[in-house]
């Protein structure tokens, strides 16, 4: 079957697709965006969470055919026009990648969170990346980066908690 | 396989009458990893997403018309007031993600014993709405669920909404697992009371091959209760009834060892859960009197 959705702002259409496959699937094998990445396939690591019109998911949950006619924004378009957006530079600033492949989604995350809670408390801020695991870093540099893009965010402030 | 992306509740159930196989999916958050991980090839999927009214909730005087549609986060921002336990419950789900995805319904339609919602639909006395072509009928929520991973739909049912009474008192809601996040239940137990009709709801989950409710210790709570004159007095309780409770909702159990909890553990734990949620509910009940006094 034909997928045709938005993805990051502009149209994008998928041929041949398999009724059962995965949105993830269609993201990195049909629309060359390899960015969200593919490793538990069961909803466990958040490691391809995209936006699906405005709310966060984890891409491998969501049959290709549900993407039909719908808004999704991938890691690829969380940043401003070809530059890195507040919570990409605030990972590498912060030293919040190891291997990387977590990174992606814990990106979109917290670019979500940072979008409903401009300034949040560290539990708001562990509830938020609940869903993404980390196998390399142990989280704290992780949650200095969300702390730091917090902060740089306009009308955002340092809460003193970023160790 | 085929995909079906009905746009209204009337083709939907068209298409289901037509194919009962096909396999109707909502958030995706159990169909999805079935196929991804090749343990069922369904022959279609019946994509309910684009059915707008299952994604609706309203009040209906007393009762909570919730869509089946309707995603835990939403249950969990909108609902947590009027529905206390199912909200409880809700938050315990998966991830930001997944409880973004998940819905009700789609729990009901799994029958998964591990279930977060069952516990406190079980203790509200919910019913769920089984539509067809055919028409729509009720389903008392204790006859819902009728083996591992079974109910009593028709191969033509769909659910459409469930209908969860207000909460007429405190509601709790408990659950074991080995970390805050992403946790499939050990086991779980939830507690309402209702003492306008002097009873006691309870529900449990992972402790039997269906979610269940504790019916003796139900009937042993609400005898307490009335016989001491405790619902009017909000009196405290005695520590050997809520010891008894405990044992009555460990004995209704049914629990099996597994890689994420051996029976005797199950049951354990079932008996604190249920000492816990009973007196954090019974102290609600009392502080509430207190500030109406």
């Amino acid at each position: 079957m034909r997928v045709t959705c938005t993805v990051n702002g502009s149209p994008a259409a998928a041929d041949d697709v398999w009724e059962g496959e995965s949105l993830l699937f269609v993201l990195r094998e049909r629309l060359s965006l390899p960015g969200s990445k593919n490793a538990c396939e069961q909803g466990e690591c958040g490691s391809c969470t995209v936006y699906l019109d405005g709310v966060v998911v984890c891409a491998c949950l969501v049959a290709a055919g549900q993407a039909q006619g719908r808004d999704i924004r991938t890691v690829e378009g969380v940043g401003d026009c070809g530059t890195l957006g507040t919570v990409q530079q605030a990972f590498l600033d912060a030293g919040a990648v190891q291997c990387g492949f977590c990174t992606p989604g814990l990106i979109v995350a917290a670019d979500d969170l940072l979008r409903r809670v401009p300034r949040p408390a560290d539990a708001e801020i562990r509830e938020a990346l609940a869903g993404n695991l980390c196998r390399c870093t142990g989280y704290e540099k992780i949650l200095d980066a969300v702390r730091l893009a917090a902060s740089q965010r306009p009308g955002g402030v340092t809460d003193g908690g970023a160790g | 396989m085929e995909f079906f992306r009905p746009a209204t509740w009337a083709d939907a159930l068209a298409i289901k009458a037509e194919q009962p196989g096909a396999r109707a999916i909502a958030g995706g958050t159990d169909v999805m990893v079935e196929i991804n991980f090749d343990r069922s090839r369904p022959e279609a999927l019946l994509d309910l997403t684009g059915v707008p009214d299952l994604a609706e909730w309203s009040a209906d005087g007393p009762v909570i018309r919730l869509g089946a549609g309707v995603p835990y986060t939403r249950v969990i921002g909108e609902l947590g007031g009027r529905l206390p336990g199912l909200a409880m419950a809700s938050r315990t789900v998966g991830s930001p993600q997944i409880r973004n995805r998940g819905t009700v319904g789609g729990n009901l339609g799994s029958a998964s014993p591990a279930g977060d919602a069952h516990p406190p639909l079980l203790a509200d006395d919910t019913v769920v709405e089984a539509a067809s072509v055919r028409g729509t009928r009720d389903i008392p929520i204790r006859d819902f669920y009728t083996g591992v991973k079974r109910s009593a739909l028709a191969p033509d049912e769909l659910i459409a909404a469930v209908r969860v009474p207000v909460a007429d008192g405190p509601q709790q809601f408990s659950k074991v697992g080995v970390r805050n996040a992403m946790v499939i239940a050990v086991s779980s137990f939830a507690i309402a009371l209702h003492p306008e009709r002097g009873q006691v709801g309870t529900g449990f989950g992972s402790a039997a091959p269906t979610p269940r409710p504790a019916a003796a210790a139900e009937e042993f709570l609400a005898a307490e209760l009335a016989d001491r004159g405790l619902w009017d007095s909000h009196g405290p309780l005695a520590s050997s009834a809520v010891q008894r409770f405990g044992e009555l909702v460990a004995e209704a159990a049914a629990p099996i060892d597994d890689v994420r909890g051996t029976a005797a553990y199950r049951r354990h734990s079932l008996a604190v859960m249920a000492r816990r949620t009973l007196t954090w509910a019974w102290r609600s009940y009392r502080e509430e009197q207190q500030r109406c006094a």
